[in-house]
């Protein structure tokens, strides 16, 4: 898997056959997306036409969702195996920074879309609901996250850094959950749940169902992207630090 | 290594590193004359914020409390791990020989006294400027220590993660303030309980607090050793 993430990196781009073409059916799927969300699928009787913003609030939290889980694994497996690998770990560091910030950027389209949605329905952008404030404070933990990986530090001590706060910051999440739960709730129950009969149907049901695949297929060529962005990055640093070296020792002989 | 059970060895050790931290406040005295007065300074400003309304000041009051208590815990945690960066004692303390585990545990102990200071000076404050009174004098005192014990716990490891580091002042903040909002929540919520200007459940809130330091004493004790190992 590393192989195949990495495959580009000793190039100058990011791109390869693969993502390529994962490229143009995300391209298409969203084009779709678009399509059966304004288009195809009918107003909502309560909810009017405010219902095609779902279309994007719950695929972008779900694949938020499994960013942040992917996180913790990554950093799980770097904590756990990163010393035994011959790149010290750096491959599941890299796959735990892309699907981050993929989750981060998805939370924020989920806290947008939803503030949209609220405006229109609830007259407002905010409330203090238990679901608003649990999302904005995930959001908030991993833009922490973020800024701890971004810090000039020596790159395996920052790795193993953030995944240790990746997982104490899985393990907050049901903590801050159930806290926000019991002090207050305002948000609707989920759309859609694994072993329950869902609250919406027909053309609806399936544009939300549809709209969560493209949307983790958008998610899926960006993360490999950005895996290979961060690739190439700490291939910069490396040869910028070989090139400063063989600077110094010119200036030393001459 | 002296001869003891691996908890017992632990434990001796933590309370070391605890010893040595308050020795180390007790000299600079931080904590008392910097830490607290901010703290009080704080309770004053929202005064101020709030136009002095006695009525609302009394209502927020607990929150407000929590508020204060967190922002000294994040002045008292850099200075905790700030003395650690000085003259190479993060060296030093690893090869001490101690467990990871007692370093934690040590530095919580230590940052768990100082924020009992830092919270007496702070109810003292409370009571004299928004007239604040007690309505059951158990629950105030173990949401008191449960708040304690969660924000030590949380800070020390948080604190951990962020030592060493050159923009640790403005990045501990960023990392711990998300992660210490359920604590603000239970808190105050077992506070105005406490204090009578609610009926909630303040027990249950209290539970949620030593819930929360049972979870991240466990998370400290797994994650000390690779963040004392980098250093």
């Amino acid at each position: 898997m590393s192989e195949e993430l990495g495959s580009t990196a000793q190039g100058s781009m990011t791109a390869s056959v693969a993502t390529r073409v994962l490229g143009v059916v995300a391209a298409a799927a969203a084009a779709l997306m678009l399509v059966l969300g304004l288009v195809v699928s009918p107003a909502d009787v309560v909810q009017g036409e405010a219902v095609r913003l779902l279309y994007v609030h719950v695929p972008a939290i779900w694949v938020a969702y499994g960013s942040f889980g992917l996180t913790s694994l990554a950093s799980a497996l770097l904590l756990w195996r990163g010393r035994r690998r011959s790149d010290g770990g750096r491959h599941y560091d890299r796959l735990a920074g892309s699907a981050a910030e993929c989750g981060v950027v998805f939370t924020a389209i989920t806290l947008v879309s939803g503030s949209l949605w609220g405006k229109i329905t609830w007259g407002t952008y905010w409330q203090w609901d238990a679901r608003l404030t649990t999302t904005v404070l995930l959001f908030i933990t991993y833009v922490g996250y973020l800024a701890l990986r971004n810090l000039p530090a020596e790159p395996t001590v920052r790795a193993r850094r953030a995944a240790v706060m990746a997982l104490v910051s899985f393990v907050n999440v049901p903590i801050v959950h159930f806290s926000v739960d019991w002090w207050r709730t305002l948000h609707q129950p989920a759309s859609l749940r694994i072993g329950r009969r869902p609250e919406i149907t027909g053309e609806m049901y399936w544009t939300l169902l549809y709209s969560t695949l493209a949307v983790s297929v958008v998610a899926a060529w960006l993360m490999i992207h950005r895996y290979r962005v961060i690739r190439l990055e700490e291939l910069r640093d490396e040869a910028g630090l070989a090139v400063a070296l063989e600077q110094r020792r010119g200036e030393v002989v001459g | 290594m002296a001869a003891g059970s691996w908890g017992t060895v632990v434990w001796r050790d933590a309370l070391l590193v605890a010893g040595k931290d308050l020795r180390i406040e007790l000299r600079a005295r931080v904590t008392i004359t910097q830490v607290a007065p901010l703290g009080v300074l704080i309770l004053v400003v929202f005064a101020f914020a709030f136009n002095a309304n006695a009525v609302l000041l009394a209502q927020g009051a607990a929150g407000l409390y929590w508020v204060a208590v967190m922002f000294g815990a994040v002045l008292v945690i850099q200075r905790a791990f700030d003395v650690e960066s000085d003259d190479g004692n993060q060296d030093a303390l690893r090869l001490s020989g101690f467990h990871p585990g007692s370093i934690f545990l040590g530095k919580a102990m230590a940052l768990a006294v100082q924020l009992l200071v830092l919270q007496t000076v702070l109810w003292v404050g409370l009571v004299v400027f928004f007239d604040v009174g007690v309505a059951d004098w158990p629950l105030l005192g173990c949401a008191g220590l449960a708040g304690t014990s969660t924000i030590a716990v949380c800070g020390t490891l948080y604190g951990a993660l962020a030592a060493g580091v050159s923009v640790r002042d403005t990045l501990l903040p960023l990392l711990l303030l998300p992660v210490l909002a359920p604590a603000l929540l239970a808190g105050t919520r077992a506070f105005e309980a406490a204090t009578g200007v609610t009926t909630d459940a303040g027990w249950n809130w209290t539970g949620l607090l030593f819930v929360m330091t049972a979870v991240y004493t466990v998370a400290g004790l797994a994650a000390f050793g690779p963040l004392v190992e980098d250093g």
